[in-house]
């Protein structure tokens, strides 16, 4: 069976599985890392979503065959150390303004927001409404005004 | 954790607020029927017998710790329980562990998470479970320290008085070995309160933002693998044949392949295998259960079963019928459970609402006896109803006791939308009459699909049949009756409803009847507004019944700016609705313009946009404001998407929709870029229910506004039901591949 390495959270891991597999599910599966969820494996619901290289991504649309020994993956686990920190600023924000209801879209919403605040940023400009309009990811609790809310907090001190 | 050391029981000799409801006649029950008792009253007296079984835990630590026998699905009742024990026990509120406790059919009525019930039947035993804990706890100090126990204090955890002081910790153990007095506790007074009615943050906040809070599917049973099923093509069809189950068998990862009642079952080494395992199974499959049957048949049959209107009235009156599509009440996290079936024993952990009725249904699919089977209730991630059943538990038992190894069993999303309960269509006819400035009879005839309430609310219902004034009828009747109520004084008011067409997989969606009936009614509402010249917002003033209710809708109108001008296309809409002993109001303001509903959003709905709601809620007494908001708006979100966005499209016997970019949900450019909640200050002395109570009105407010924008009264929900927004996803294989370019995507 194919031999897969690359970086998660900061570490070197080697997995052996198909190269097909999604990257979500060696993450879950056969790693235990919990944090990504899974909400329709097909790269919409985004709770999945996670870091490659800072970039948001969604594991349930990654062959992990595609993933590079140098690759950087980063799931909600692993944020706060991109940080030197317990918490990332926008765990934070999102603890402030009590966002969560049931929590299961809100690893893959504060993985969305952290990297929508960077590419904003790396634009040089601030969030905007239509930033926020333009988020994919589903909330079935429907806690999107906080989390418009918490972004703008987050982002303030990021 | 430390081993317990005190357990204290609510010892309860209390007595309910519920009246004993004295009149027993049979047939409809007259319109004011939920004031004498309401759903909730009834959910509450079934609860009280076993209330004396719900304890606290004091441990040696100085922690305390309780198992809530309900289920925490995202609506914040670890917390506000919490919060209970904190105040009544004096510790401080990050010092109380709140989980969930495995069915307990000892508990009878008394596990069972719906109709908004769980802060209204547990806010007194709770309490006092945690006053008896706190007596206890000073009797104890009272020995060690050598002071009287008159002149003791526990506050933040710690027994002072005379000078001297001991943590709750060091008394537990102490505490436990007291003779059990039966001694009578005080609760606090309501001016005394430090924690109920502050808000807080939620105790479960930090373990959600880390990726730390465990749900079912995140669980590490041993050898528990991932378990999926391919399901027929058709609602409920069944498996006549498999072409290839040695092929399937040989699959990368796939460990087992067999066929179970709702399909075939594939265990294997991750979730992905399994995906591609249901892709390639050849099944050939009976019949479904509703073969051939497409949405107009149904609609075709609710008309048909409509009781009769009577003759047209004399006087001036506002007849208008109404159309209510199905809805998924999927949650964000499929069905899902994880079983592990020995030949004499079984155990299963999965969210659910019904954990008793869900142990018995278990051990009876197992051929177990109930002793046999411990059920363990896990998180949630979101019910709206979902999880009052338990269907994926009963198929992860069926598919471990055929393979002899445990399987984390997960519904894959499209399954979830297609197979999954749906809230049933609808149809409400409504007929006003109106004379001389009033209304003199309001008659709404709400004929439904039949909506599934197996799940322990009918056994509550048929056990209490009895005692309730309605007589012999059918539960789903008594529910109707129990749960609906007309808040305006409308003359003669009457309701009824019918029930047809069984075949379909239907559960209550986020409240069973109330958010289409009230729907129609706020509309009917507008129309009689209108035709007797009046303005939306002071004809529901000028006929609302009650104060608080008033209370409610002036607070909307005047933080909402009732009336204010805005442009052609844009208009607000206000609309009420009371249940579970609580009141809310809505108002909102609603953007048609072309250049709103028509912003291109990739595989999404524009359609029009709420801009601004302002809801507020009165819930007698608030336990915890900031969890109370949080509702709020999940209610609003899902009202914005009942009125303009969600609905499920029947097609030959299947519903269409297979993903969350087909079933319309609020997304976050339907989001009102500005909401504003208002928490009205309590208003009694015991808390009414929240978690579905803001559905209703959010609803009828955007459908008022549509209605005022548009200026044609909207009658068939969604409004866009009709316009099919997506390209639907084949049937064969039932689930759709999972993408391969993730990478392109990356931002
Ligand atoms: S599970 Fe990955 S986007 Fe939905
Ligand atoms: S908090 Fe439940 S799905 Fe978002």
């Amino acid at each position: 069976m194919p031999q897969h390495t690359f970086r998660l959270n900061g570490e070197q891991v080697t997995v052996e599985v198909e190269d097909d597999v999604r990257l979500l599910w060696v993450l879950r599966d056969l790693l235990g890392v919990t944090g990504p969820k899974y909400g329709c494996g097909i790269n919409v619901c985004k709770a999945c979503t996670s870091h490659l290289n800072g970039k948001a991504v969604n594991p349930c649309a990654i062959p992990v065959g595609a993933v590079r020994p140098d690759d950087e993956v980063t799931t909600i686990e692993g944020l706060p150390d991109t940080v030197g920190r317990d918490l990332h600023p926008m765990q934070e924000a999102w603890l402030e303004q009590d966002v969560a209801q049931c929590g299961y879209c809100q690893p893959g919403q504060i993985m969305t927001a952290v990297a929508l605040v960077r590419r904003v940023a790396a634009e040089g400009r601030a969030i905007t409404d239509a930033d926020l309009d333009g988020i994919r990811n589903i909330c079935r609790c429907g806690t999107y005004p906080r989390i418009r809310e918490a972004i703008r907090a987050g982002a303030a001190r990021m | 954790m430390a081993a317990p050391t005190l357990v204290a029981a609510a010892e309860l000799g209390l007595v309910g607020r519920p009246a004993q409801a004295s009149t027993a006649t049979s047939g409809i029950p007259s319109a004011e029927i939920t004031e004498i008792l309401d759903l909730n009253d009834l959910m509450t007296v079934a609860a009280l017998p076993t209330s004396g079984l719900v304890t606290v835990e004091v441990h040696a630590d100085g922690t305390v710790s309780f198992a809530l026998p309900r289920a925490e699905v995202g609506q914040g009742i670890t917390t506000s329980s919490a919060m209970l024990i904190a105040e009544e026990l004096g510790v401080p509120l990050d010092r109380v562990r709140v989980g969930l406790a495995d069915a307990r059919p000892e508990l009878v009525f008394n596990q069972l998470t719906g109709a908004s019930n769980t802060t209204i039947s547990t806010y007194t035993p709770i309490r006092v479970a945690a006053a008896v804990a706190r007596s206890r706890l000073l009797r104890a100090g009272a020995v060690e320290l050598g002071v009287d126990v008159g002149r003791l204090r526990l506050v933040d955890g710690v027994v002072t008085g005379g000078g001297l002081s001991i943590g709750i910790g060091a008394l537990a153990e102490r505490a436990a070995s007291l003779e059990v007095l039966r001694v009578g506790v005080t609760l606090k007074d309501d001016a005394e309160f430090t924690v109920i009615g502050t808000p807080r943050n939620r105790v479960d906040a930090l373990a959600a933002v880390t990726g730390r809070k465990q749900f079912a599917m995140d669980l590490q049973v041993p050898d528990a693998w991932p378990t999926m099923i391919c399901r027929a093509p058709t609602i409920n069809g069944k498996v006549r044949a498999v072409g290839n189950l040695d092929a399937v068998r040989a699959m990368p990862g796939v460990s087992d392949v067999g066929v179970v009642s709702t399909g075939v079952a594939v265990r294997a080494r991750t979730f992905g295998q399994c995906i591609d395992a249901v892709r390639a199974l050849e099944v050939s499959w009976k019949a479904g259960t509703v073969e051939g049957r497409s949405d107009d048949d149904v609609l075709e049959e609710l008309r048909r079963a409509e009781a009769p209107m009577g003759l047209k009235p004399l006087v001036p009156h506002v007849d208008a019928t109404f159309t209510f599509r199905f809805r998924s009440n999927s949650a964000l996290e499929t069905n899902c459970a994880v079983a592990d079936v020995r030949p004499d024993r079984a155990e299963v952990w999965s969210s659910l609402k019904s954990p008793i009725v869900a142990k018995k249904a278990i051990a009876a699919r197992l051929g177990l006896s109930p002793g046999a089977v411990t059920v363990h209730v896990t998180e949630g991630g979101g019910s709206f109803g979902r999880k009052l059943f338990f269907d994926a538990a009963l198929e992860a038992a069926e598919a471990s006791k055929l393979f002899g190894k445990p399987v984390r069993l997960m519904w894959h999303r499209a399954d979830d939308s297609r197979q999954g309960r749906t809230h049933p269509m609808a149809r409400s006819r409504v007929r006003a009459t109106h004379l001389a400035g009033s209304v003199l009879s309001f008659r709404q005839l709400h004929t439904s699909v039949t909506t599934d309430l197996g799940h322990g609310l009918g056994e509550v219902i048929t056990a209490m049949a009895a005692s309730l004034p309605v007589g012999d009828v059918a539960f789903s009747q008594t529910f109707f009756q129990l749960s609906q109520n007309m808040p305006y004084d409308f003359g003669a008011s009457t309701r009824q409803l019918r029930e047809t067409g069984r075949g379909f997989n239907t559960g209550s969606m986020r409240n069973v009847y109330s958010p289409d009936m009230t729907c129609a009614r706020e509309l009917v509402v507008d129309q009689l507004a209108r035709r007797m010249g009046k303005d939306s917002y002071q004809f529901r003033r000028a006929f609302l019944r009650d104060a608080r209710a008033r209370a409610v809708l002036d607070k909307v109108a005047e933080v909402g700016g009732w009336g204010r001008k805005l442009p052609d296309g844009v208009a607000q809409g206000i609309a009420f609705h009371g249940e579970y002993h609580s009141m809310n109001a809505v108002l909102v303001e609603l953007d048609t313009r072309p250049e709103t509903t028509q912003r291109r959003i990739r595989d999404g709905v524009a359609g029009p946009r709420v801009t601004k709601a302002v809801v507020a809620v009165d819930v007698g007494r608030v336990v915890n404001p900031k969890g109370l908001e949080a509702q709020m708006l999940g209610c609003l979100m899902d009202g914005i998407a009942l009125t303009l966005t969600s609905s499920l499209h029947l097609v030959d016997g299947h519903f269409l929709e297979a993903s969350w970019d087909n079933y319309f949900y609020t997304r976050q450019w339907n989001t009102p870029p500005e909401v504003q909640v208002v928490v009205m200050p309590s208003t009694g002395s015991e808390p009414g229910g929240a978690g579905e109570l803001g559905v209703a009105a959010s609803m009828a407010a955007v459908a008022c506004a549509y209605g005022r924008a548009t200026g044609t009264m909207p009658t068939d929900f969604p409004i866009n039901h009709d316009t099919l927004s997506f390209e639907p996803k084949p049937a064969v294989p039932p689930v759709p591949a999972s993408p391969t370019d993730g990478l392109t995507w990356a931002q």
